[in-house]
């Protein structure tokens, strides 16, 4: 890989993640729809695995398999900590945006309305 | 103006957190190499002392095994939470909210395609300490596999009774072993059994045991939830 490609990543990847978690709270913030509500919060999601996942990488390294090229050459790997942790976080995302759609599901059997601005207490 | 309060707040803490990961730098040596003995210590006993070509896996389930376990007991809170957040009275279960009537070629297709899907996903959980993937990708190709065929046919069902009693046998089995461990070597999920040879399927001690239960949990869990959005009745009082 060429410096100017992995300089334009080192900014990319980041900058990817970052964007990501700001559109999803964004999304979380200003939007009417409770729906809407929860998949900007799944945005979030998103973004803060790509970080995690991105934070261990190194240059030139490989997944943390041994595979028995690789066999020989641990220092090649990538850290493996992150990766695990972001399984884990995946994991617990998919619960919340479970648990939150059941909640959005039930309010809407109960007021026959996505928009929070006609459910009332739900405004900020 | 809560728009703009927003897009300026968002702003600062966006500057800030790109600002802080930009200094870190992408894939920089220095900030795994050397100075994260961590990662080191991880991936050395990955191979002395379990056998296992995956460290993912092996940090995943025997490492952090005690994590894992809260974490699937999370997403059995998860599923337990959607069970009674939408909980129904038995006559009126019955009708479908999402009722559409698929094509033949998506039935047809789908039949001929739902074993190869539930065969993906087996053998993803079970090379789980030997490739990429693992209980819970397996777990979640599975529950995909039931996707599809609730989405094909609206007649399809799931076993309520079914789904939780595959739950709660693979649950035991995690703890079961997380105990047997505490038996043998005297701490909660030791890996008790030989780690055999590198690379084959029977290797790993309990690594490969845990990883088919969660992936049984898993999938179980994830058709539940499928099921349990997908026959919710549509009925607010509009």
């Amino acid at each position: 890989m060429n410096e100017s490609l992995f300089s334009l990543l080192n900014y990319g990847v980041y900058g990817t993640a970052v964007i990501l978690m700001l559109i999803g709270l964004y999304g979380a913030l200003i939007k009417k729809s409770l729906l809407k509500i929860v998949i900007g919060l799944s945005v979030v999601d998103s973004g803060l695995n790509l970080l995690i996942v991105a934070l261990g990488y190194y240059k030139g390294g490989t997944a943390p398999i041994f595979s028995p090229a690789y066999l020989a050459h641990p220092q090649l790997m990538v850290d493996p900590v992150p990766q695990a942790l972001v399984l884990t976080a995946i994991v617990i995302g998919f619960g919340v945006t479970a648990v939150a759609l059941a909640l959005v599901i039930r309010l809407y059997r109960h007021h026959g309305t996505l928009n929070i601005d006609q459910i009332k207490n739900l405004k900020w | 103006m809560k728009k703009l309060l927003v897009i300026v707040l968002l702003a600062v803490l966006g500057f800030y957190t790109a600002s802080t990961f930009f200094d870190i730098g992408f894939g920089s040596p220095h900030f795994v190499k050397g100075i994260d003995p961590v990662k080191d210590i991880y991936i050395n006993q990955t191979v002395k002392s379990l056998n296992v070509p995956n460290a993912v896996t092996s940090i995943v389930v025997n490492f952090r095994g005690f994590d894992t376990l809260g974490e699937v007991t999370v997403l059995f809170l998860a599923v337990t939470v959607l069970g009674s957040v939408l909980y129904k009275k038995r006559h009126e279960v019955g009708e479908r909210s999402v009722l559409f009537s698929a094509s033949s070629v998506v039935t047809s297709g789908a039949k001929l395609i739902f074993p190869a899907i539930i065969l993906l996903g087996a053998y993803v959980f079970i090379h789980g300490h030997l490739s990429p993937g693992g209980g819970f990708q397996g777990g979640v190709i599975i529950a995909t596999g039931f996707l599809l065929m609730l989405l094909s046919y609206e007649s399809y069902s799931v076993s309520h009774k079914a789904l939780s009693i595959v739950e709660s046998l693979a649950g035991i089995t995690f703890a079961g072993v997380g105990l047997l461990g505490l038996l043998h070597g005297g701490s909660f999920l030791h890996n008790f059994l030989p780690t055999g040879v590198m690379n084959s399927l029977f290797s790993g001690g309990i690594i490969p045991i845990i990883y088919i239960a969660v992936g049984f949990k898993v999938a179980a869990e994830l058709t539940g939830v499928i099921y349990t959005v997908l026959n919710e009745k549509g009925e607010g009082n509009e």
